[in-house]
Parts: C-alpha cells; structure tokens; sequence
C-alpha cells in the first residue's frame, strides 16, 4: 500500500492489515505516555481544503503519537475562487519537504489526482474528497464494530454476517459510499435507508439492498444502524419537503429508538449529530450509541494507516 | 489555364482509382486515367483515399477573448493538417459573436489565416444569455453571411425563444444548431449520469436533459416549419428521437463527435480532466447506437466539437475543470477507427458524413461537391484531402498544430495520416505537414 485513496478498491488482506494493527495502536492510546518513536523524524502535511477541526485534529493527534512532525495548512478556497492550483499548492508543502500528506478536499476525486498525476513523491491519505470517499472514516466504523463485537479478540476477525443499515443522504455522503465498499469487502450485509430522493442514481448496481421502511428494517434488529448526518443545504424542499417530514420517515426517534433499546442494534453517526433531526437526544445519549468511541477509534485507525504507508520510508 | 497540381493514382470515395488535375484557378479541371501536365506539381496518392475536403459543422476557435488556447489561425492550420477545407466557428468567443462586427472580425481572421474558409456561427440570444434573440439578419446580411446560429455551450432552454428563433431564420433559409441540454437537470453536472456518477461522486449529467430538449426541438422545428440543427448528440435514445422524428419528415439534421463515437465514461475513472467534455462521454450502448445512427443516416455528420483549453484550465481538480477536447487533427482517424475499421461504412460514406453533409446543411455550394456515386466533381473548386489509411501512429498531442494539448486521444494507437490537402486549389498540407496558407484575393 503506497496511498490510502478510497475503500472501493482496498483489498481484503490490506482492509484486515489496517484493522489489525489499529488495534495494536489502540492500546498504545490507553497508556499514560501515549507515545511511539516508530515515525520520528518523519513529517506528515495535514492539508484542508475544506474546514474540518475534527478530522485534522484526529490525524494530528495520530502523527503526533507516532512522533512524527505536523504541519496543518488550510487553504481558504472554494470552487468559485481561483487561485494558487492544487498542483502549486502540493509542490510547495513538498518543497517544504513532507512524507505524506493528508488532504480533506471540496472535489471529488482530488486525491487520486495527487497520487496519480505526477504531482508529488509524497503519501497521500485521503481524509475526504467532495462527494466521492471517507476511507478513513469507515475503517474507523468498521473497526468499532468490530471492538464491540468482539473487544479484546478482536484481531483478524472481520465482519462476515454482519447487518449494518446506513440510514440517510446516501448521494451526497462519502462515508455512506466508503462505509459500502468496506462493510461488503469485510463480509457484512449492507441495507441502505431514506429518501429516494437521496439516493444515488445506480444504486441498485452497488453490493446493498435499499429498503425505504426504516421500521421495517429496525424489526429485524440489525448489528448497526448508521445515521448519517443531514446537510442544512438540503433541506431547501428540493429533496425532501421538511426537516420534520425527514425525521418522521427517516429519522431515530424516541418512538424508533425504544424499538431497538436494550437489544444487540448499535447506534452509529460520523458526527457532528443533528439531535432532533436524524438522532434523538435518548438515541445520541444511548449507551448503544457509539459516536464517542468512534472518535477515540478514529485516531487509532489513522495511527495504524500513517504506520502502515510510512514506517520503513528513510526520514528525512 | 494551366494545371498547376496533379494528383495521381489515388482512390476517390466511389471506390475509382484516376488522377485528379488542379488548375490555376483552383478548380479540379479533369479527372481520368493517365492524366498529363507538363510544369505541375506531382502528388503520388497511390494506395491513398482522396477525399473532398471536410467540412466541420463545429469547431471552437476561441478567438476573439482566448488567444492563449487557439486562434483564428492556428485552430485553421490544425484544421487544415486533419484535412478539412472548412470549419464552422462557433458564438462564444469573448466578445461573443452576437453581432456583425464580431461575426466579421471572425470572418476576416480566416480569410487572413487562409488555411480554410472559416464561417462564424452567430449567438442565437445576446450573449448567449438566453433572453433575447441577437440580431440573427444583421449577421446574415454580413460579409460573414452567416446562416447557422448557435448559443452552443448553453441550451436556448426557453421554449418560446427557440420557436421564435426557428421562425425567424426562415426568412433567409438559416437554421438553428441546438447544443440540448436541460439546465435545471444538468445544474453543477460533471459527467454521464449512471451508476459510475454515484460511484465517483461527480453530479451526474443524465440522458433525459438531453432527449427532452430535442423531443421539443423537433417537435417546434415542425410545428413552425423550420431547420434545426441537433449538435453533438450523445445519447442512444437522442438517436431513436431523432429517427423518429425524420420519419415523421421533420427538418432536422444532426451531428456526431468523433469522441463521442470511441471514447465512454469509463475514462472518468482516472479524474483526469482531459475527458471531461459537455455533453459528457457515455456508455458502451450509446456509442454504438451512436455509430449506427452515423451509419444508417439518422445522423447526418460528424462535427469535431474542437474545443482547445490551456494547461492551466485542464491540469486542476476535475469539478473546476474546462469541458472540452481538441479533435481536428484526430477526427478522420477516430472515424476510420470507429466506422471503417469495424466495417460499418465505406469511404463514401465518409465523404458524405464529413464533408457532402455539412455543406449541403449549410447549403454551401463550394465545399463537400461528390456525385451520386461518391465521385470528386469536374470544375468544383478544388477543396481536397489525401488520406493514407495504412499509416500507423500513437497521438502525440505536443505535435499538434492547435494551441492546445487537450487531446484524449493521447498515447492511443490510430490509423490514418492525411498527407496532403488542397485548399481553393492551393497545397496547403504537404506530406503531412502544413505548407503555407492560400492567399485570398482582396
């Protein structure tokens, strides 16, 4: 593995790789000296193109457990305003001398463009590209899953049999197509829930089921309920008619949530949650409510990637 | 007269082997067997096709406003080098070709140029903006005289605006060339709608923004009894509406790129902007649909949609992009390949979709001239392309003669070089290689 792009063509043995040695990390985590010389002298470019302190820190904090130098930079663009290119930008932070580089970017595709296009010697981890992936993101989910499945033992199991149920705007979301990808590579059967209107075009070709019932779905009492966080800039009427409209078809009400209270269903969001709109206060406060953990997870899974994509490179 | 070129043993499109003699007066003088010029110049087409020149229906020329991408006189030097005798170009150069005066300008600088003849493409609506027509006969009473009109790069979505455009040129037997596109289906659109789209999380262009544009284009077309002219189609169901419509003896005449006949979304699986164009690559099933419209007639001709971009406006994030791909100097090969090569149709049939066409759409009576059986015309000016179809080569587009790079043909294995082209007579393209231009009389 030389880059960290998308889950789509991450393979089985590399997806199992990541997990495994996230959970070496995690109990690096737990210590009082939470710290590894494994990438001393190594330095990794945190660079945001769109506003993200809980991502970045999240990969800061893995960098810096490993010992290696961080360097943030935020580039205050938008896909309206033209100024330095992405090609000048990358060159710069190279220049400045990086060994990899994280980057959460506004377009779709822009990290396999840094990977693939000449532009830089350097590791590129995708922290999220428009609309298109989250990878790290949804290794962190599924190694969350996995950790409350299986805790301790949890080392080379995957998610075979697994139902996890992704509930929400499937077309704009990156993690929804990332968590996809992962959860059918890993073994688990994916349903995805919500409005058609949020659903993507061809979603039927991808490796799911779609079910618009949530209640439906919640009868059957899947591993892990997904709740995706829904945008304000879609709640103008052109995909759904009102907020209250979506919370009453798609949303974790009370009412919802006390049909799964107490039993194995897990209760995920990428965060930050909506309470009130895709998650009640009771759901989000839930102890089946992993969002917490999915954080502290975070830092392991992106230890276990930097580790992975850097560790044997010459530092610098 | 004197016979100033001779080209001998060349196959013309109806499949006869003759020579062809050009005379001082840039005209094809006679064609036969074992012709003899004393003083000519001799050009052996031997195993060669010699074709009319082709006529491009489409063609970005970006000048007036983007001279860094193209001018009026490299976009024709390249023309010229992929064999074409004229380019059409279209309104939306900056200032947009809206009025005389920038119709004229554009017509000028291809006079000076004098690679091909070079006919504007006037805006439909003032700077393509949609809202009101452009004055559609003041252009056409130009020294242009400009009988096409196009907003292409922007539908004219406004219903009404486009009947009373279709009404309008009938006074002077004009057309309107429609790039169909939906815009509010097509709002922050990257490529083809599909299952791929949602794969790569680019907003999808979907099909129906075209087709519904072109139902209700051909069904105004009818209605008010005018021309309209469909551009770029890319859709197999455009085909069928188009099919449709021409059974219903409709006036509609439509136009294939050359990409749009080879290359499919696929492509966009790299991210690479150089196949990012609008309407956007399709599917496997589109494309052939496409070659068997091109083939069975439903679309009348093949326009290159040259659209040169600087490095700057293609090297960047695919969503900020420019849309568009150079194609003049790979059409005839990207034909070949897709048309001839795969059996679906013969040289004439090249003729009449690059060249007869055109012109006959345009109702040029000095370009695209071919008899019923595909034959060059005795005493029809000497617009003439020589094509070895035999040559192989991998698309080097730093070679070209555009401006632009912007080629996604690049590094792909063709067949076909033209190797020599007559332009009013004059050797404009010699062994592959631009000569020097045809000086036109003041």
């Amino acid at each position: 593995m030389r880059h960290l792009l998308a889950t789509r063509n991450l393979s089985y043995d590399n997806a199992m790789a990541i997990l495994d040695t996230a959970q070496e990390m995690a109990t690096v985590s737990a210590r009082s000296i939470k710290k590894l010389p494994t990438l001393r002298g190594q330095t990794v470019v945190n660079l945001f193109f769109e506003d993200s302190t809980r991502t970045r820190t999240s990969f800061e904090a893995a960098a810096k457990r490993l010992s290696a130098d961080v360097l943030n930079f935020a580039v205050k663009t938008s896909s309206v305003s033209k100024g330095e290119s992405l090609k000048d930008t990358v060159q710069t932070l190279e220049a400045i001398g990086g060994d990899a580089i994280v980057m959460r970017h506004w377009a779709s595709g822009a990290a396999q463009q840094l990977a693939n296009f000449g532009w830089s010697s350097s590791a590129v981890i995708n922290a999220g590209d428009g609309t298109h992936e989250h990878p790290t993101q949804a290794l962190l989910d599924a190694f969350t899953l996995r950790h409350r499945l299986h805790g301790l033992q949890a080392s080379g199991k995957d998610l075979n049999g697994l139902h996890v149920v992704i509930v929400g705007d499937i077309l704009h979301s990156r993690v929804a197509r990332s968590n996809v990808w992962l959860l059918h590579t890993l073994g688990a059967k994916v349903t995805l829930s919500g409005p058609p209107t949020l659903m993507p075009v061809g979603v039927t070709t991808w490796p799911v089921e779609i079910n618009y019932d949530l209640d439906a779905l919640l009868t059957q009492q899947p591993d892990a309920i997904m709740m995706l966080r829904v945008q304000a800039e879609r709640m103008s009427g052109d995909f759904f008619p009102s907020a209250a409209e979506y919370t009453r078809g798609w949303g974790l009400t009370n009412d919802r949530y006390k049909t799964i209270e107490g039993a194995g269903t897990l209760i995920m969001h990428p965060g930050p949650m909506n309470r009130g709109l895709e998650i009640s206060a009771a759901a989000a406060d839930s102890a089946q409510n992993t969002a917490l953990e999915q954080v502290a997870n975070g830092v392991s899974v992106r230890m276990a990637v930097l580790y992975l994509l850097l560790a044997g490179q010459p530092g610098q | 007269m004197t016979i100033t070129y001779l080209i001998t043993g060349g196959t013309t499109p109806d499949g006869v082997q003759t020579d062809i003699a050009i005379d001082s007066d840039g005209v094809i003088a006679e064609l036969g067997q074992n012709l003899r010029a004393e003083e000519s110049v001799v050009i052996d087409a031997t195993n060669k096709i010699v074709l009319p020149g082709l006529v491009d229906l489409h063609t970005h020329l970006r000048e007036p406003g983007n001279n860094d991408a193209e001018t009026v006189e490299s976009g024709t030097r390249a023309a010229a080098k992929g064999g074409f005798t004229a380019v059409h170009a279209m309104a939306n150069s900056n200032p947009v070709a809206d009025t005389a005066g920038v119709v004229e300008q554009v017509f000028s600088l291809g006079k000076q140029a004098g690679w091909t003849d070079v006919h504007p493409v006037g805006a439909v609506t003032v700077g393509l903006a949609g809202e009101r027509l452009a004055e559609l006969s003041a252009m056409h009473d130009s020294a242009a005289n400009v009988t096409m009109f196009s907003d292409d790069g922007i539908c004219v979505w406004d219903p009404v605006l486009m009947r009373r455009a279709l009404e309008y040129v009938k006074s002077f037997d004009g057309f309107i060339a429609q790039h169909a596109q939906e815009p509010r289906l097509t709002e922050g659109a990257q490529m083809n709608e599909s299952a791929l789209s949602s794969e790569l999380g680019l907003t999808g262009w979907p099909a129906v923004a075209e087709e519904s544009i072109i139902a209700r284009d051909v069904l105004l077309a009818q209605h008010v009894d005018s021309r309209v002219h469909i551009c770029h189609v890319s859709t197999a169901g455009s085909v069928e509406l188009i099919r449709w419509a021409k059974s219903q003896g409709i006036n509609v005449t439509a136009e294939v790129t050359p990409h749009h006949l080879l290359l499919t979304e696929d492509y966009v699986k790299t991210y690479d902007p150089v196949y990012k164009v609008n309407p956007p690559l399709r599917k496997d099933s589109d494309v052939l649909a496409l070659r068997r419209g091109l083939a069975d007639g439903t679309i009348d001709t093949v326009g290159t949609d040259h659209a040169p971009h600087t490095e700057e406006t293609k090297q960047c994030e695919w969503v900020v992009a420019a849309m568009g791909m150079t194609g003049l100097e790979t059409a005839l090969p990207v034909i070949q390949h897709t048309m001839v090569d795969t059996g679906l149709i013969g040289w004439h049939d090249v003729a009449r979709v690059m060249s007869a066409n055109p012109s006959r759409i345009y109702r040029h009576t000095d370009q695209g001239q071919l008899t019923d059986t595909g034959g060059l015309v005795q005493g029809a000016v000497a617009n003439i392309a020589v094509y070895d179809p035999s040559h192989k080569f991998v698309v080097n587009p730093t070679e070209h003669d555009s401006k632009s790079a912007n080629s996604p043909y690049k590094n792909m294995e063709l067949s076909g070089q033209v190797t020599d082209v007559f332009y009013r007579g004059h050797q404009v393209v010699a062994d592959a290689r631009v000569t020097t231009p045809f000086q036109h009389s003041r």
